[in-house]
């Protein structure tokens, strides 16, 4: 039994509901793992001497807990009872919460265990987690011989999963720290519907964009635990109270005769070939599937990234004004209250959090908020009125998840622009709030992994792990690991 | 009535008007904060009553209170204003200690409640104020400044609770008006029992913005805002400096800076807060933690049609149904609990001895025991009661004052103290006539010097029979009788 | 538009962070360019689009006037950098 962390979230619990294993087992393997892979950076914090003492409680007689001895790392965006929750930021360098936040209470009512707390982009602004606090996260697919960034901002969930050392995990998405990351390792990430699951006790980025999702091994474990973390929170005024779905017991790769849309503006200049190559491929293999192909229009797809870099910093900026060294947190000193915080926040933040904490301050401040903020809320809803109208006519739309494969690092360090067009074909379903899923096709000449996207109706999250569950039963992707780090 | 507005400030050179505009915050008086779970009650111990959204801990997020929402939809009603069916919550972003989020949730483009007024009774007649609009929003905590040399101490029992922000027109223009405006709005939301008006707790409380003009000037000069005053006496004080001060300025040829400003209550003085400085940017965006609020109209109809009356209302119906003057109507309907408490004194005993009594030796009584009518020892059987023993002549005027500062000791029905006391009202005539002979017979000399001429001496013989009969004996029929046996 | 130095320090001092002239002038160099990237917008007409600030169309949700939380004098003050048994401490405010 030496290959259980080979094993998807569905085998795992499967194997421990009919004893072919026992949870102490599976969690043993991961540690195995976990210690002999601390060169990827993944964890900011372990909790496996914790774990060892919950996993004895287990009762495998539990037969209806869906996550039943999984054993579970979470981004440490993700506030953990009495355990340290860090952002990845110094300023919360050493805050230890007194409460679970809901989704990671949901993992763990349906029988996972905790095994801890990866890392991320600083405060989740990053895509390739190289501001993080901890350390860059190491890709487990590599250039050569040299060393790639997993994506961001949750780049510690995607290498993590990718290199075995979690079942799976749950991340956060604002702009794309969901898909873009699960893109660059070779795994399937999910940003469900805006309000889908609860963000009570998630360290917040910008609060109107911000979404938790699962990020597995294969769209069957995204199903069952996106199941397992939806539903509506009474503690948030964003979650929407909808009726719960069974995406797993519904999951289908019968899509014949959905309408799939392909939007003709993704089609950025200097788009690689391999980029376009993939994206005709995923065509073809949903028109095989017996899916209907029409060709549409989101005319305003080039402006959600300026959008997104109005409203995302506006709000971040007032979201992480809290951290002022007074309740909670890394404090500098300061002769008055006013240095005291000048201090912490100059030296308790990261450069890019600083960046965008000033953006926001500038585009919210008086004099610029119509200009800036006010004209990033219109647009915003014409990139809504986009998709709106263009699922009138289709059911799914298909996108490449990124413009590119993984980079390396130190590539966009000093180039915001550059590095934020990384999230050119993610961010819009932030913005509109749709549910959008990423997966894994193929690898490309360099062995690195290739993934497209679809994005769905609101609340039609099952549409989208349908379509992926039939790409992915056509595709058969394996990742092509050499665990070179051991 | 009769009286013209008189209050214009001579400065050296010029007459001057000053301009007042008030922005009333009002503490709501709900059993949990606007969007946490946790106590709003007063006097708690330092950070007991604080829970992790009133903290901002990081990941907590906000949901409203539905209570709160109510009580603001009352107190617009109250303000004769208008109820918005949509309203958004902002954030007012700035640094404070005692701010825990950075920001506090306010409503700015799109407040709860628009344009309102309310009546004052003034001696020159009534006016008329505007309000601006009313808002929801979230209090701060408290920080104390004086129990280290280098520090601060933070509190944040009241940080989340609930406030109504109240803001006028600038259409007050005394310190006698803005008493009267304060009071006003503090008996409509007793009334409504939307705000307790506690000053001295901080339920209520004002920022005060005043500038001054030339008399006949149209346009408004330069404001300061006075943060956070706690009393009415303090209000008008602040307003009596400031604007002398902002006089002076100006006559000298200077100009007014648009600041905040801190009353001083020790040395009576405004100054100017230098940790306001620069946070006059507050860069208000909408919330985005929480969705607009969007109100049924028939949530709204339900508030309505629940609303007591208040007291514009109920001062004309006094006036109607208990004829009145429309001094003692606004006297006695200045607060509930009176009003209340007059109205069924009148009605279980009589209305005219109701309204001087409340008015006259009640009111008097209260003020020097430093009692409210809640805890009066006075209670409204045994006052009505007291007032029927005069009605029907079991007592006199006189004696009822005697009974009523008894009641006041020992809180008892005034019949069981009259009784005892002995003191009921002698009204038989043979009684009567005995005592008015005996005193007669015993001042022969005056009667002969009355008989002479001298009919002054008629009182000295009513007080010496009242007397004799240790004041029981009804001065009317004593009048009477005497009358008849001196003639 | 395009900020300069200046902008950057009051912009600095408006969100608590301070900033030394060294890293004013690298900020005023990446702001510059994200101002301009996100000055695209300037393209469209949104003379009549309706702003979005969120995009649930759901109600907003109401809790009823319940206290729910006791005394967590103990957990509020638990992770704070200076205490006492009831406060949190900052340094001197100056009003
Ligand atoms: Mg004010
Ligand atoms: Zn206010």
């Amino acid at each position: 039994m030496n290959n259980l962390s080979n094993l998807t979230l569905v085998e795992t619990v499967e194997g421990i509901k009919s004893k072919k294993f026992s949870p102490s087992e599976v969690l043993s393997s991961y540690e195995e793992r976990i210690k002999r892979s601390k060169k990827l950076n993944c964890f900011i914090s372990e909790t496996l001497d914790q774990a060892k003492k919950e996993i004895k409680k287990i009762n495998i007689g539990q037969n209806n807990l869906a996550l039943l001895g999984a054993p579970i790392a979470v981004k440490d965006l993700f506030c953990t009872s009495n355990v340290k929750t860090t952002a990845s930021s110094k300023i919360l360098e050493n805050f230890v919460p007194t409460y679970e936040s809901t989704v990671t209470q949901k993992l763990w009512d349906q029988g996972a265990i905790l095994i801890g707390k990866l890392n991320c982009d600083e405060f989740a602004m990053g895509s390739s987690n190289e501001t993080s606090y901890f350390g860059n996260v190491i890709n487990p697919y590599k250039d050569g011989k040299e060393t790639l960034v997993p994506g961001g901002s949750s780049g510690g969930c995607a290498s993590a999963v990718s290199a075995n050392l979690t079942v799976a995990t749950v991340g956060t998405d604002t702009g794309g720290s969901i898909r873009q990351p699960a893109a660059f390792t070779g795994i399937v990430g999910l940003k469900p519907t805006y309000g889908r699951c609860s963000r009570w006790g998630i360290v917040a980025f910008a609060s109107s964009l911000d979404q938790a999702g699962p990020m597995t091994k294969d769209i069957k474990d995204s199903a069952l635990l996106l199941e397992v973390i939806a539903g509506f929170d009474s503690k948030d005024s964003t979650s929407i109270n909808t009726n719960s779905s069974f995406f797993f017991k519904n999951l289908s790769k019968q899509i014949k005769g959905l309408n799939v849309g392909i939007p003709k503006e993704y089609r950025v200049d200097n788009m690689p070939k391999e980029i376009d190559d993939l994206w005709s491929e995923g065509i073809k293999i949903l028109e095989n599937c017996g899916a209907k192909i029409h060709s549409i229009s989101l005319p305003h797809t080039k402006y959600a990234l300026p959008t997104y870099y109005i409203i995302a910093p506006a709000e971040a900026s007032s979201n992480l004004a809290r951290y002022d060294g007074v309740r909670y947190g890394h404090r500098e000193s300061g002769r008055d209250l006013i240095e005291m915080y000048e201090n912490t926040r100059s030296r308790g933040f990261g450069d890019e959090v600083k960046r965008r904490i000033l953006i926001g301050t500038y585009v919210l401040s008086s004099g610029y908020y119509d200009a800036y903020y006010l004209k990033a809320q219109k647009v915003r809803n014409l990139i809504k009125k986009d998709f709106d109208d263009s699922f009138k006519k289709v059911d799914v739309i298909l996108t490449p998840s990124t413009p590119s494969a993984a980079f390396k690092f130190g590539e966009k360090k000093d180039d915001p622009i550059s590095m934020y067009l990384n999230d050119i074909f993610t961010v819009t379903a932030n913005l509109a709030g749709l549910p959008a899923l990423s997966l894994p096709i193929k690898h490309n000449s360099k062995n690195l992994p290739l993934s497209l996207q679809l994005i769905g109706r609101p609340f039609d999250e099952q549409t989208i792990l349908n379509v992926g569950y039939a790409i992915e039963q056509e595709v058969k992707f394996k990742r092509s690991i050499s665990d070179w780090w051991m | 009535m009769n009286k013209d507005f008189n209050y214009f400030l001579q400065g050296e050179k010029e007459k001057w008007e000053v301009i007042i505009g008030l922005e009333v915050h009002a503490q709501i008086l709900s059993n949990a904060k606007l969007f946490s779970s946790s106590s709003t009650k007063f006097g708690a111990e330092p950070n007991c009553q604080v829970s992790l959204i009133d903290a901002a801990m990081p990941g907590m997020l906000p949901v409203i209170n539905k209570f709160c929402i109510e009580q603001a939809i009352k107190t617009g009603l109250g303000l004769n204003a208008k109820i918005n069916s949509f309203s958004v919550f902002d954030r007012k972003n700035y640094f404070y200690a005692d701010l825990p989020q950075g920001y506090q949730i306010s409503q700015y483009k799109f407040p709860i409640v628009g344009e309102g007024e309310v009546l004052l009774d003034m001696s020159y007649g009534t006016k008329k104020i505007g309000i601006e609009r009313l808002h929801l929003e979230q209090d701060a905590g408290k920080s104390l400044h004086d129990q280290d040399p280098t520090k601060s101490f933070i509190d944040l029992n009241r940080s989340g609770v609930a406030l109504m922000e109240i803001v006028s027109k600038p259409d007050l223009r005394s310190p006698e008006e803005v008493g009267e405006y304060i009071k006003k709005i503090r008996s409509i939301m007793r009334y409504l029992e939307t705000c307790d008006g506690n000053m001295e707790e901080g339920s209520l409380r004002a920022d005060v913005n005043i500038s001054v003009r030339k008399v006949g000037d149209k346009n408004f000069g330069t404001r300061c805002e006075i943060k956070n005053v706690n009393s009415i006496k303090f209000m008008q004080q602040a307003i009596e400096f400031e604007a002398k001060r902002q006089i002076d300025l100006l006559e000298q040829g200077k100009s007014i800076d648009q600041e905040t400003r801190l009353y001083d209550t020790k040395k009576n003085e405004t100054r100017s807060m230098r940790s306001k400085e620069d946070a006059h940017d507050y860069r208000y965006f909408p919330d985005p933690d929480l969705l607009p609020l969007e109100l049924e109209n028939s949530f709204i109809q339900k508030i309505k049609n629940e609303l007591p009356e208040l007291p514009d209302q109920k001062k004309d119906r006094f006036i109607n149904e208990y004829r009145l003057s429309n001094y003692e109507a606004a006297v006695l309907t200045a607060d509930k609990e009176t009003a209340d408490f007059f109205e069924k004194v009148a009605k279980n005993s009589d209305v005219k001895l109701a309204t001087t009594w409340i008015m006259g030796d009640f009111f008097a009584s209260l003020n020097k025991l430093q009692k409210s009518i809640s805890n009066s020892p006075i209670t409204v059987e045994n006052l009505a009661s007291l007032l029927n023993l005069i009605k029907t002549n079991i007592i006199s005027g006189r004696i009822a004052k005697e009974v009523f500062e008894m009641m006041l000791l020992d809180k008892r029905d005034p019949k069981i103290i009259v009784e005892e006391k002995g003191l009921i009202q002698q009204t038989d005539v043979k009684e009567i006539e005995k005592i008015i002979d005996k005193v007669l017979m015993d001042n022969q000399d005056k009667v002969t010097e009355y008989k002479s001429g001298k009919v002054k001496l008629f009182g000295f013989f009513v007080g010496s029979v009242i007397k004799e009969s240790k004041g029981k004996a009804n001065p009317g029929v004593v009048n009477d009788l005497l009358k008849k046996k001196l003639s | 538009m395009s900020i300069n130095k200046e902008t950057v320090k009051k912009i600095s001092k408006l969100a608590r962070i301070s900033v030394s002239d060294q890293q004013a002038s690298k900020l005023e160099k990446n702001l510059n360019s994200i101002l301009s990237f996100v000055e695209q917008l300037n393209e469209l007409n949104t003379e009549k689009i309706n702003p979005i600030s969120t995009i649930s169309n759901q109600k907003l949700i109401m809790r009823d006037d319940v206290v729910k939380v006791s005394n967590q004098k103990e957990d509020i003050l638990k992770n704070a950098p200076e205490k006492n048994s009831s406060y949190y401490i900052v340094p001197k405010v100056v009003e």
